[in-house]
């Protein structure tokens, strides 16, 4: 089931409500998708660190419906 | 019979670096898992390739274990890294190799890299 870049950026707009997102599509099937996500939480915050933040604000969709989704993360400048 | 986390657990007690993927080294059977091997491949290092496809146990298994929910995931000297994002990033920023070095695994920098 693909899951739509609208939807994905609303969740983790819900888990991270200052992020500044960015969704490219990495093939044109609705599946594969590139994010970018800025958000002062990641400050002084490991990648990994980072990108369990996300993956917490999508919850189970992340490795379900949502299974390829190519993540970066960055604090503001 | 060890349960799966014990099995898990004493892979990445075992090996240096471990890369749990889908498919195997030679034949990686996502894009993601693919990017891994070729990241560590490049740099010569050595790692065990897991192929979390072959049971249900082990797909779902190390998603617990790491509390993360995708695969690829690597180990190195048995602490979590992340996924093939996370390698990519730390490849291209550098980290990945003074991490190596800190840890003691032998790779080849590629010309030009800060170690």
């Amino acid at each position: 089931m693909p899951m739509p870049a609208a939807e994905i950026e609303s969740l983790i707009k819900q888990g991270i409500p200052d992020a500044k997102i960015e969704m490219r599509a990495l093939a044109d099937d609705g599946d594969h998708w590139a994010a970018t996500v800025v958000s002062k939480e990641f400050a002084g915050k490991s990648k990994l660190q980072q990108h369990q933040l996300v993956y917490k604000a999508l919850g189970s969709h992340m490795g379900g419906a949502l299974h390829a989704l190519q993540l970066q993360t960055f604090a503001p400048k | 019979m060890p349960n799966i986390n014990e099995q898990l657990q004493s892979i990445v007690d075992n090996n240096d670096v471990v890369l749990f993927m889908k498919g195997t080294p030679d034949f990686p059977q996502c894009g993601f898992s693919h990017q891994a091997t070729q990241i560590l491949r490049f740099i010569e290092v050595d790692f065990k390739g897991v192929n979390c496809l072959e049971t249900d146990e082990l797909r779902q298994g190390i998603k617990s274990f790491s509390n993360w929910p995708t695969i690829p995931q690597v180990y190195l000297k048995g602490e979590f890294v992340g996924g093939a994002d996370i390698l990519r990033e730390l490849f291209q920023s550098g980290e990945l190799f003074a991490t190596l070095t800190e840890k003691g695994i032998p790779f080849k920098a590629p010309a030009g890299a800060q170690a």
